[in-house]
């Protein structure tokens, strides 16, 4: 006897296509500030990115990794949460941060080498950046369950790459959500790159990539709960599918994993060279669909957008920034921190060290 | 003979012993057409192709785990694991495998492996890009623990360590990568695992080291000098197995023993120099063995690093205090 036990389908979802037109169907219902608001967002981010970027050249900071084009995953998602819900983030979803009212400063502090930037407000309820790739899924499962435990309406939202979707805690964190039924959504941010080595694998006998799964949505199934793949140059889509998983999972229905597949616009951190490993032709083609261009032409055919509004956005976005690298820069590190905070209270040992470096 | 850095010396070891042996494979995350981040294995790919320069998944317990299975089907796999920090995902593989595989099956299989990797601060990184974790492979018995500080040992302790029958951790002091050149052989020669080397003699003080702090040790060395201070300089090479006769020698005929590394101070490799050299040398020592080490704090963000990491400065005042007492 044999049969087909089991099936599945991914679901792929855009609303905004790359010349701004909408598909009345799926529209999520956002009132006229909040799409400003989204737009506003992803301005602030690209300000500070080039900010960054540019301070990084200057050595102003150190070793930064740009979100350029990766707008619409950060912003969309975020949008989507309750300030109570729980952020997981990587590297690059910069504003993040900033939406959970981080402000510019800890950020530039962070980049700049000094641990004071990740000393986040209070109720920021964002985790710090997170380097070791695809460690933070076990967080954001293992929040979410003590939400559960502590019978909390609240959810976790937990950002990868790609690449990360490889390592081995990426995948206990989502059986570990799947198995206790826990109110977490998985972002994952395919901009189709580790670092040199592609997402897809385009050898048919040989590795090179990363996943030889069709899509990397499905990886969901294997641990018992959905996946959909959205168009994460689609800020609309992003949002409202994230959106409905936490509603999901706030209503105790479990976690969802949400693939947005975008493109890796930048190197992949001031320390990269990619023309060593990808034709800038392609690159240059994902430009063409890059998130804010799309967003702004869908306002601009609701009419909110215009020049006004876009100077306005501009000059609010560059005050921001610009007020943050003064703080940052204002800032010196106190060389005791190094010691003074590794525990509740300094170690007789670590109190001694601390005289020895004073002395 | 060709003027090499640390960083090419070593895509020159792996060059040489690949050609030599069909056996020898790299593999790592972005070390085929990338040819590492380091480029510590640039050109390897297009010379040896992508079978044998291979980019895997981003799993670093993948890597070392895969690795292990292949050297033990007579492959030689140079797993390289892109930072410090991204071994720890690697330790469960090490420790647990590659580590004991030989023990395990009394010599049945065994893994020749090595696992290569930059390591230490001082190079104005991200967090996790700093660690210094040599102590955790000392520590765990069935793993060799190589640590070049120069271009031409590097060459020599990295083909060492691929002909090496057993699993060697193979750490690369990344802030000396591109620091300065050495004349190195073209051909392939082999610098023996267990052997210290003493790199600057001296009668008064042994300073005992490895990787980037070596040269820090003998710039100390250079400024005891003027002030009519011989310091001899030791560069231990191989931490596992560590050369103790070679450290014996020079504290018998100095009676003043220090140690730096980056690594923190508790149970860092210091310590267990410490205690062999008052084990054995009790009656010849002029002075207390001190450390001139990292603090037991986390590598702090480059803000601090250089608050943070050994030099001069530190070793030198380390040194007044041996003399003085
Ligand atoms: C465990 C671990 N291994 C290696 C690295 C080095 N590294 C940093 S980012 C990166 C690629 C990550 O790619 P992806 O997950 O797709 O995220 P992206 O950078 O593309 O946003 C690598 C290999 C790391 N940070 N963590
Ligand atoms: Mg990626």
């Amino acid at each position: 006897m044999q049969k087909d036990i089991a099936s599945f389908r991914v679901k792929y979802v855009q609303i905004l296509d790359e010349k701004g037109n909408v598909d009345k169907k799926l529209e999520p219902e956002l009132s006229d500030q909040e799409l400003r608001d989204l737009y506003r967002w992803m301005v602030i981010e690209r300000v500070f990115d080039n900010t960054a970027l540019a301070l990084q050249r200057e050595g102003r900071i150190g070793t930064y990794a740009q979100s350029l084009g990766e707008e619409a995953v950060h912003v969309g998602s975020v949008f989507a949460a309750s300030d109570d819900d729980w952020i997981f983030p990587d590297y690059r979803e910069h504003v993040a941060f900033l939406m959970r009212k981080v402000p510019v400063k800890n950020l530039l502090l962070h980049w700049g080498g000094s641990e004071e930037g990740m000393d986040l407000p209070e109720r920021s309820n964002i985790f710090p950046v997170c380097i070791p790739v695809g460690t933070q899924t076990l967080h954001g499962a293992g929040t979410a369950i003590a939400f559960k435990l502590k019978k909390k309406k609240f959810c976790s939202l937990t950002f990868v790459g790609d690449a990360s979707t490889s390592t081995g805690d990426f995948n206990e964190g989502l059986n570990f959500a799947g198995t206790f039924m826990a109110p977490a959504v998985f972002i994952i941010r395919n901009n189709q790159w580790a670092i040199s080595v592609p997402r897809v694998c385009d050898k048919p006998d040989w590795g090179g990539c990363q996943s030889r799964a069709q899509t990397l949505a499905q990886k969901a199934i294997a641990f018992g709960f959905d996946g959909v793949q959205v168009d994460g140059n689609d800020v609309l889509a992003v949002y409202s599918v994230v959106k409905e998983a936490l509603e999901k999972a706030r209503k105790g229905k479990g976690p969802t994993l949400v693939e947005c597949f975008s493109y890796r616009l930048p190197p992949h951190t001031t320390a990269d060279d990619p023309t060593r490993y990808r034709d800038p032709e392609i690159v240059k083609a994902w430009l063409k669909k890059e998130p804010l261009a799309r967003f702004k032409l869908y306002l601009q055919k609701k009419k909110l957008w215009d020049e006004k509004f876009e100077s306005a956005v501009q000059a609010e976005a560059k005050r921001m920034v610009d007020q943050g690298v003064k703080e940052a820069e204002d800032f010196k590190p106190k060389p005791t921190d190094m010691f003074d905070f590794v525990y509740e209270k300094l170690t007789p040992n670590l109190s001694e060290q601390r005289k020895e470096w004073l002395s | 003979m060709a003027k090499l850095s640390i960083v090419e010396a070593v895509k020159d070891a792996l060059d040489c012993e690949m050609e030599r042996d069909s056996s020898v494979v790299v593999l790592g995350e972005d070390v085929g057409l990338n040819g590492g981040v380091f480029r510590a294995t640039d050109g390897l790919f297009a010379k040896y192709g992508d079978r044998r320069v291979i980019d895997t998944p981003l799993s670093e317990s993948g890597i070392v785990g895969v690795s292990i299975a292949m050297a033990v089907q007579g492959l030689k796999p140079v797993a390289e694991i892109q930072f410090d920090g991204f071994t720890y995902p690697a330790m469960d593989q090490l420790f647990s495998h590659a580590a004991r595989l030989r023990n395990r099956t009394r010599g049945r299989y065994t893994c020749p492996l090595v696992v290569r990797f930059p390591y230490g601060g001082g190079i104005r990184a991200l967090e996790h890009h700093n660690e210094s974790p040599e102590t955790y492979f000392v520590h765990t018995p069935g793993l060799k623990v190589v640590i070049p500080s120069n271009p031409y040992d590097t060459k020599g302790l990295l083909i060492a360590s691929i002909r090496d029958p057993d699993p060697v951790v193979f750490m690369e002091p990344k802030r000396i990568y591109r620091s300065f050149r050495d004349e190195v052989p073209e051909n392939a020669y082999v610098v023996e695992i267990g052997k210290a080397k003493v790199v600057r003699e001296g009668t008064d003080i042994t300073l005992i080291s490895w990787g980037a702090m070596v040269r820090e040790c003998l710039k100390a060395a250079d400024d005891a000098a003027v002030q009519g201070v011989k310091v001899e300089v030791i560069d231990v090479r191989t931490l596992s197995p560590c050369d103790y006769d070679a450290i014996f020698a020079s504290v018998q005929k100095t009676g003043r023993c220090i140690v730096v590394h980056e690594a923190p101070r508790t149970l860092g490799f210091g310590a267990e120099i410490c205690a062999r050299v008052q084990e054995k040398l009790l009656l010849y020592l002029k002075a207390p063995v001190l450390r001139v080490t990292g603090y037991d704090t986390p590598f702090p963000y480059f803000k601090l690093e250089n608050e943070y990491l050994p030099g001069p400065d530190k070793i030198k005042k380390a040194m007044a205090q041996v003399m003085k007492f």
